[in-house]
């Protein structure tokens, strides 16, 4: 546990290191650690087993609200919670009869609704410019505008400051008996039934609790891309955030943001060397982590630590 | 083992930190005259796009190695580094941030897709670096706010809609129905709403027998060919282009529907090589400009011929139209580089504001014409809309009659939106457009 401390605190700090030895990688980062913030979510899930292909519905309702509202409220401290708020209220609504499902049909009927959120967002072409998508006006923090370069270091800020709130909340939340009970989910619901714990009650909780995440995400995402497209909500971004949780493991709440981070880099470093076969080495990369290392990129790290400690 | 490892991260980080310090020194001395020009380039290198993408890359390295072997621009060579728009806008905006920062390109040419377009101008504004808008056609870049550092090389949506519009009330003024099919992203709806607001103020009265959308990269339009043969449209409107065109040009030659209903298709040029001679004569086509093949009266013959020869050397393939936008944006660049150089005086460099100074008003060459960047960013690029033919010369269709339309012709005014402008059309607009190119 004190190692996950530590090495959370190297990271940051090397986070920040590089975000300020390194202009353009400072807007990378951000994003990474606004996907890291959505995977935690994904992660719940993992936890209890289930995948979801449609989490990028709620980084999209985070994102598109940002571009709706902000034209009247450019405002972050106002946009973030909002954002947060009505993705948290779909995530309750869909996850009300989502969590009767389990395994394939609850990650086929994630997907399924994820799509349908992209479809409208595509379709009512009068009010969401479809495929083109919204630009977000500039937006405020806590009243004053600020220039570009300030201004993408508050968000790279304000996403770290997430980032380590979630971060600490998602292990809490995973050391409690509500997160205890994921696992039980996974191994043999019934059990938990015969504990006199709902299991629906258990696993609404973790979806509305990583529909939150998404919202945050979404909306961390499109501050700082400052454009939004429907693209978001598409089954791709989805594949990419499960991607992401494999790629850094499930095994720690420190995986997300590994996770993203390191898939940030390597599609940013690999479409700089081969702009026309990126794809291959972002897969080669899964492919490797499935086949020598399944614990992710956490797995790597805390095996190195605990062979270093012993 | 313990040392190992320590001494190695200690090794990897320094190199890391003096890494980001040789960056940062890079961003550091601007205005001197660099060792070479560099170009941040973004296309489609991956998905559906890639049709144009890939082109459109492939000459500009063809280019690229040509101004290189004449002495590069202001002496200094230039160097291309591209980027795959496929990702999205997220992962692109990010690019974009990396090639100034990191990469240190002086100037930036930006998107095929107008979504790309619209996230990279604002950034653009914001970074002070000027981006060249080489291929995307949304109208709404330039009509929703000024952006002082982007330029658009070539035509857009308004005159690419509005050409061939012209060219059917001119070639067939009786026609009574009218279908839309067109695929189902913000272009295909962009350019129908331009279409019909054209249309009902130029020949109002026409009726709309089908307005279809079918997904974007769709592979079967047999639904679609049974309505539009129940339908008898007398003119059916497809702004589709790439692989969607070619599949919805094959499944309706088979089902007869060319020979019902006349087609105008705005967007065929890029797919007319691949059709070969299954492409049916006589319908209406158009390019995305006036750079066709068989154009019957280019203003620098033997820089058109070297350019198709040269792609067609080396690529073994015609150029299509990204491949001429390519060529536009690069010899923009050369001339107000060329430009800016020589208002600075001899061993000066343009900074950026002087860059983007030197595009505004630019009037450069291209091998078919002469584009003139209005005060706006847009540039104005003519069209040439003809009828589909075949001719011994080419193993593809290629237009006949054509009608070439000026750009100021069929361009929005500055200022003014272009649903708006296109709504004050007249009916006896359509006597002002030019006869037929001889030839």
């Amino acid at each position: 546990m004190k190692r996950e401390t530590l090495l959370a605190i190297v990271g940051a700090l090397a986070l920040i290191l590089c975000a300020w030895a390194i202009p353009w990688l400072k807007f990378v980062l951000t994003v990474a650690l606004a996907k890291g913030i959505a995977v935690l979510g994904i992660l719940l899930l993992l936890r209890a087993g289930q995948v979801s292909f449609g989490h990028a519905m709620f980084l999209a309702v985070g994102a598109y609200t940002v571009a709706f509202v902000a034209p009247s409220v450019p405002e972050v401290l106002l946009l973030l919670p909002l954002a947060a708020l009505l993705a948290t209220a779909l995530g309750l609504v869909i996850g009300l009869f989502l969590v009767r499902y389990r395994d394939i049909f609850f990650g086929m009927l994630n997907l399924a609704l994820s799509m349908v959120i992209y479809s409208l967002l595509e379709k009512m072409y009068a009010i969401t410019h479809g495929t083109d998508g919204i630009r977000i006006a500039a937006l405020t923090f806590a009243g004053v505008s600020l220039e570009r370069e300030v201004q993408e270091w508050v968000m790279f800020g304000i996403a770290l400051t997430l980032a380590i709130g979630f971060g600490l909340l998602v292990r809490a939340y995973l050391g409690s008996p509500m997160g205890r009970a994921l696992a039980g989910i996974k191994t043999r619901e019934t059990r938990l039934e015969f504990m006199g714990v709902s299991a629906r009650l258990v696993l609404l909780f973790a979806y509305v609790l990583s529909a939150l995440m998404g919202g945050v995400g979404g909306a961390l995402v499109s501050m700082t891309t400052r454009h939004v497209t429907p693209q978001l909500a598409y089954w791709t971004s989805s594949g990419e955030l499960v991607f992401i949780a494999i790629l850094g493991g499930a095994g720690s709440a420190l995986g997300p943001f590994l996770g993203a981070t390191a898939f940030e880099l390597v599609r940013v470093y690999a479409a700089a060397a081969v702009a026309d076969a990126w794809q291959m080495i972002l897969g080669g990369v899964l492919l490797l982590v499935i086949l020598f290392a399944p614990g992710g990129v956490w797995g790597i790290l805390s095996s190195k630590l605990k062979g270093r400690g012993a | 083992m313990t040392e190992a490892v320590t001494r190695r991260t200690a090794m990897l980080g320094a190199a890391a930190t003096s890494g980001a310090l040789l960056f940062a020194g890079g961003n550091a001395r601007a205005q001197a005259k660099p060792t070479e020009l560099r170009v941040g380039i973004t296309t489609f290198l991956s998905g559906p796009a890639s049709v144009f993408g890939v082109p459109a890359k492939q000459a500009a390295e063809l280019l690229f190695e040509e101004i290189n072997k004449a002495g590069g621009i202001g002496g200094i060579p230039v160097r291309a580094f591209f980027v795959d728009e496929a990702p999205g806008t997220d992962h692109l905006v990010g690019e974009y941030r990396r090639l100034v920062q990191n990469e240190g390109c002086q100037i930036i040419l930006a998107s095929i897709s107008s979504g790309s377009c619209l996230a990279c101008t604002p950034l653009s504004d914001e970074m002070k670096k000027t981006t060249l808008l080489w291929d995307c056609g949304t109208q709404r870049i330039f009509e929703e706010g000024p952006h002082p550092y982007a330029f658009r090389t070539q035509g857009y949506g308004t005159p690419e809609v509005l050409a061939p519009l012209l060219y059917l009330l001119k070639h067939k003024p009786d026609f009574r129905t009218l279908a839309v099919i067109n695929q189902d992203y913000a272009w295909g709806r962009d350019s129908w709403e331009l279409w019909k607001a054209g249309m009902d103020a130029m020949k109002p009265g026409v009726r709309v027998v089908a307005e279809m959308f079918p997904r974007f990269g769709a592979t079967d339009y047999s639904t679609e060919v049974t309505r539009l043969l129940a339908a008898r449209p007398d003119v059916i409107l497809s702004t589709s282009w790439g692989g969607d065109l070619t599949t919805l040009i094959r499944q309706s030659t088979e089902r007869r529907l060319f020979e019902r209903s006349l087609f105008v298709m705005p967007i065929a040029e890029a797919s007319l090589p691949t059709l070969g001679r299954t492409m049916p004569a006589g319908h209406i086509i158009g390019a995305r400009g006036d750079h066709w093949n068989n154009h019957p009266s280019p203003k620098d013959p033997a820089r058109l011929k070297r350019l198709v020869d040269s792609y067609r050397a080396k690529y073994n393939e015609y150029p299509i139209y990204p491949v001429h936008h390519m060529a536009q944006a690069i010899s923009a660049m050369q001339a107000a580089y060329a430009k800016a150089i020589a208002a600075k005086g001899a061993g000066g460099w343009p900074n950026d504001l002087e860059l983007s100074n030197a595009f505004r008003g630019l009037t450069f060459d291209t091998p078919t014409s002469t584009i003139t960047l209005r005060e706006d960013g847009q540039g104005l690029e003519d069209q040439i809309v003809g009828l589909s033919s075949f001719n011994d010369k080419f193993p593809f269709s290629v237009p006949k009659d054509m009608i070439l339309f000026p750009a100021a012709m069929v361009s929005t005014p500055v200022g003014q939106k272009s649903t708006d402008w296109l709504k004050t059309l007249k009916p006896d607009f359509v006597s002002q457009v030019p006869a037929p190119m001889a030839g």
